[in-house]
């Protein structure tokens, strides 16, 4: 348990250092430089325009669709991994037993397939 | 050790700021954001547990998708803010009965609670050491085998999150063009190319 801790801690180490950078620079830039605001600096410059309209617009329910499938195949590779790295000690029943979780998921793609579900239009 | 102390109550106090967070903030989207901040510092719980595999999926699986899902749906309820507050005082009563009766359904569950007696059992054994075997592997020794019928259901609730995606949100639209390529292909050669004789002089 102690081993596998200390195998990350780096990682914490480094979110660590992210998170303190993020902070720096944003607390910096309000102690460090001078703030004398006015309308015109305030506003959308050359590279910029007044917004048309809120970003809250509706979405095509489409997008639902692509998103919800992409999960259902996302949750089938993620039964994959454990099942290929204990492939050896569950044998064949281990075997078939994904065989047969994999071809209930097969069913479903060749509906979605046929249905159109994949074609954009 | 301390670290490893220090490191949970860091992630343990995020997560519950930004379950509050989720609730209360005022902007759905943000809301969504919120989620995204908790299950990573859950994912930081898991691997303080030495659930690293969980840890993973968690990331790949809640954060890369069903959070993105969250989103689409968020952005396809056309929520005014505004109006929504409206009819808070008209709505109080029978939002506070329903809630109300809720609660008491909730505390009615708890207080029939019964420990089933295996789950000492499983509680007592928990996950082989890390050094012996990998968060991984000690998954799939166990998840393929011992607790196929569960496996199995999941695959099952899959295909039905298919179907019923597929049957309720797909519609066919009216008046786009498609590409059909088995009639381009078994389109003959008659259809397709005519030979005239255009006298000289003279058009077609």
């Amino acid at each position: 348990m102690e081993g596998l801790l200390a195998e990350y801690l780096p990682i914490l180490i480094f979110l660590g250092i992210a998170a303190a950078m993020a902070v720096i620079m944003v607390v910096a830039a309000y102690i460090v430089a001078r703030q004398r605001p006015d309308s015109e600096k305030d506003s959308a410059y050359e590279c910029g325009f007044e917004a048309f309209d809120d970003a809250r617009g509706r979405f095509d329910v489409r997008f639902y669709l692509v998103a919800i499938l992409f999960i259902i195949f996302d949750l089938e590779v993620a039964f994959l991994f454990p099942w290929a790295v204990a492939l050896g000690e569950i044998g064949e029943f281990g075997f078939w037993s994904m065989v047969i979780f994999l071809s209930v998921l097969t069913i479903g793609f060749v509906y979605e397939w046929k249905k159109g579900a994949l074609e954009w239009e | 050790m301390i670290v490893q102390a220090l490191a949970f109550y860091l992630f343990a106090a995020v997560v519950v700021g930004a379950g509050v967070m989720v609730i209360s903030a005022r902007n759905p989207v943000h809301s969504v954001l919120f989620l995204i901040v908790a299950f990573f510092n859950a994912a930081g719980l898991f691997v303080l547990m030495g659930a690293e595999f969980l840890a993973m999926i968690l990331i790949v699986v809640y954060v890369g998708a069903v959070a993105v899902l969250f989103l689409f749906v968020v952005m396809m309820l056309d929520i005014n803010f505004v109006e929504l507050r409206q009819g808070f005082l008209q709505y109080l009563p029978i939002g506070g009965l329903i809630g109300l009766i809720l609660l008491i359904e909730l505390l009615t569950v708890l207080g029939a609670w019964a420990v089933a007696p295996e789950a000492g059992v499983v509680v007592g054994t928990p996950m082989p050491p890390p050094d012996l075997t990998t968060n991984t592997q000690a998954l799939g020794e166990v998840l393929y085998t011992k607790y196929i019928y569960l496996f199995q259901a999941a695959g099952l609730i899959l295909l039905v999150a298919m179907i019923g995606a597929i049957v309720l949100s797909l519609r066919r639209r009216e008046g786009v063009r498609r590409q059909n390529i088995g009639a381009q292909i078994s389109r003959p050669r008659e259809a397709a190319i005519e030979v005239r004789k255009v006298p000289s002089r003279s058009g077609i």
